[in-house]
């Protein structure tokens, strides 16, 4: 929520700048359910979210599944992921707006593609998750495809400090690792390989101990030994779920380019231009025809 | 004695064939083709065992509320484990899906339940990506569809990622999310087992408690009830963190000594170093001191002591950091997480906020300190849902129990700031990034 979120204008002295909570056009009627003739929905995007909706008693419960996987085709939800998604749902764009908002995972500004997310939480702080949020912020700098942002208790405070990489946990780190993960996203790598979660044993002695039943462990592959069933590689193209890639045809890419450029739109005053009955700011309007 | 995590990183566990040539799905046998559904529940009753997420309810109980008849009642498996400290969910979702899966089944069946959905928190990526292949494999065997193994029972199981919420991990806060909504919490009673998710009966438990179901029937109920203490039976998975040396889950009999889990199993602090407090159950816990250690670990003895066993979660503080450090990171976080939906919790977690951050600039005086106390105690019982309530205990036991500190921290500040010059300082509640380019009228 907290990413999302543009600060509240103010003077200098403290004081909200009148206007910073007025309400959008309110001349202007809301957006209704998008008409599904007129609004073109990728086929790869349509079949995933009408798998979620035929899962659930109530179509409704498939919101968050459908803004997952629009996310994953736009890299944010943008007002035309959101359009797209009410579509097919048969839901306003207000309702899907509320919803992507609420939750932490979902971007509703235009977004780096990569994310990373670092541990600031109380067990990851103590053992100096602060300095490495740092060490990111700054590694990462300038770089258009990495999203760093400090997040909640991502559970896995076992190998703390750490940092989730698109879905990927990896720690314990230090502070030479901020290095390491840029450039391994850069490289198209499995990012920090030996640190990550997936490999690491059960710590309990008495377990590790009831394991030589099984044969004494092979020293070369014990300690890589894949307890998540996945391959190695980042092999995300596989798998279910919203880390999987839609694919788009060549007609389908023209017919939805890319979302433009986020412009900065923090220095608008609130409430200009903002559209319809969303509460998206003023940039996302113009990327929402 | 260990029952969940017997050999746990056997490698490929968490495929079908791994887990049914250990025993997997005979207890789903032993329990749809031998039991009724009355069976299985007495069973679980005389288990006594209590949930794992952290109400330490127990789960026999819970099932025995459902209403009896036709109609759609549904089972959610809480895993939105999103309790700071909390990481046990994870290690069994990832290592050992079928034994969640069979629990499901098996809890399902003694509620006579046909719909059961697992809440799985979106950051769990990896681990949502396993549960879902276990799911298809067992679906693909027949351990679920229509007329599981030739009995009457029948389950569709379907497992649904969340978003990135704390909140929905509150059991109402996850059915509003499940239901596609924002995960508001709701007005309670009526609870979820009267009316739950779609308005249907629901019952809702933790991944652990679930994935402990197979092992009572196996073991028998009153057998499973003969480990751990008369009030908290069985063994139960802590997740420890923060300043030890070992830090993971291990798994201990209830009724273990505090000291044994912390310095025992997880090594202690390092070499040096001392505890000064520790939280016994996730960060909504409030803190014991190290005159505490040896409490037994077990859900009454931590009530009697003030505290809660909670979700196991046992975070390590030594004496390197400053009480207040970590106050502010615990106000910091329920403060974000705050649904905002009543006021005491959405106001009270960010003045907290404020007024730590008061203490930190130097800008507090004791009697801060007993605002603090107040607010926090007006939070306490009067929201819908106890995330505020899980900010107010632990703030408000660090305040009584480490106030001579917190006194002399803001003694201590205040001298700083008033060595400092007072052009630097910024006012109260304006913090940088809100001090906007606009001028002053």
């Amino acid at each position: 929520m907290t990413a999302t979120r543009r600060p509240v204008p103010r003077f200098g002295h403290g004081s909200r700048v009148p206007g910073w909570d007025d309400a959008v056009d309110l001349t202007k009627a809301p957006a209704t359910v998008p008409d599904p003739a007129t609004t073109p929905v990728p086929p790869g995007l349509r079949e995933t979210i009408e798998a979620a909706m035929a899962k659930y008693p109530d179509r409704r419960s498939a919101a968050i599944p459908a803004l997952h996987a629009a996310q994953t085709v736009y890299g944010w939800c943008s007002p035309q992921a959101i359009d797209e998604v009410a579509s097919v749902m048969q839901l306003t764009p207000a309702y899907l707006t509320a919803v992507a908002t609420f939750y932490d995972m979902f971007s509703t500004v235009p977004k780096p593609r990569n994310d990373v997310y670092v541990c600031t939480n109380i067990s990851c702080s103590l053992l100096g998750a602060d300095e490495f949020f740092e060490a990111m912020l700054a590694a990462a700098e300038g770089d258009p495809d990495v999203n760093v942002r400090s997040f909640e208790c991502l559970g896995a405070c076992d190998i703390a400090p750490m940092a989730s990489v698109n879905g990927e946990y990896v720690g314990p780190l230090e502070l030479d690792d901020a290095e390491r993960i840029v450039s391994d996203l850069r490289a198209g790598r499995a990012v920090l390989e030996h640190k990550q979660l997936r490999y690491r044993r059960c710590v309990d002695p008495e377990v590790a101990a009831e394991e030589t039943d099984f044969g004494p462990p092979d020293r070369e592959t014990t300690e890589m030994t894949d307890t998540a069933g996945l391959g190695p590689e980042g092999d995300t193209e596989d798998r279910p779920g919203p880390t999987a890639a839609i694919e788009m045809t060549d007609e389908q890419l023209a017919a939805h380019p890319e979302p433009e450029a986020h412009t900065d739109e923090d220095t608008h005053p609130a409430g200009e231009g903002a559209d319809e009955a969303r509460d998206g700011g003023p940039g996302e309007a113009e990327d929402g025809e | 004695m260990k029952i969940l995590f017997d050999r746990i990183d056997e490698p490929g566990l968490n495929t079908l064939p791994v887990y049914e040539r250990r025993g997997g799905y005979q207890s789903l046998r032993k329990a749809l083709l031998e039991m009724t559904p009355e069976e299985v529940l007495s069973n679980l009753m005389d288990s006594g065992i209590r949930g794992r997420g952290g109400a330490g309810f127990q789960m026999g109980r819970k099932i025995s509320f459902l209403p009896h008849g036709d109609m759609d009642k549904y089972l959610v498996c809480n895993a939105d484990e999103s309790e700071p400290g909390t990481f046990k969910d994870r290690e069994l979702i990832q290592k050992s899906p079928h034994m969640l899966i069979e629990g499901i089944i098996i809890a399902s069946y003694a509620g006579e339940i046909s719909r059961a959905f697992i809440y799985i928190r979106g950051e769990y990526d990896r681990q949502a990506d396993i549960l879902e292949a276990a799911i298809a494999e067992a679906a693909a065997a027949g351990y679920l569809g229509e007329r599981i193994l030739g009995s009457d029972h029948s389950l569709s199981l379907v497992l649904h990622r969340g978003a990135g919420a704390y909140i929905c991990g509150e059991e109402t806060g996850l059915l509003d999310s499940l239901e596609g909504k924002r995960g508001n919490p709701r007005l309670k009673p009526p609870f979820p087992a009267i009316e739950g998710l779609y308005h249907g009966p629901t019952l809702i438990n933790n991944v652990e408690t679930l994935s402990t179901v197979p092992h009572i029937i196996r073991m028998g109920g009153k057998k499973y009830a003969e480990l751990g203490v008369e009030t908290s039976t069985g063994t139960k998975l802590v997740s420890v963190s923060g300043d030890v040396q070992r830090p993971g889950n291990y798994e201990i009999e209830l009724g273990t000594p505090s000291r044994e889990i912390i310095y025992g199993l997880a090594g202690g602090p390092q070499e040096g170093r001392e505890v000064k407090f520790w939280f016994p159950g996730g960060s909504s816990s409030p803190v014991l001191t190290k005159d505490d250690l040896d409490l037994p670990y077990d859900f009454d003895t931590m009530a009697k002591a003030g505290t809660m066993l909670g979700s196991g979660a046992i975070i390590v503080v030594d004496d390197s950091h400053t009480v207040l450090e970590v106050a502010l990171k615990v106000a910091k976080f329920y403060a974000h997480e705050s649904c905002g939906k009543c006021v005491p919790c959405r106001e009270g977690t960010n003045w907290t906020v404020k007024m730590l951050e008061r203490i930190q600039s130097g800008e507090a005086t004791p009697m801060d300190l007993d605002i603090m106390a107040s607010v926090c105690e007006q939070i306490i019982g009067n929201c819908l849902c106890v995330l505020g309530d899980a900010m107010a205990m632990p703030i408000g036991s660090m305040v009584a129990k480490f106030r001579s500190e917190l006194e002399d921290e803001i003694e201590a500040a205040r001298e700083r700031a008033e060595g400092a010059d007072l052009d630097d300082v910024v006012p109260i509640g304006v913090a940088d990034e809100h001090a906007g380019p606009f001028p002053v009228h």
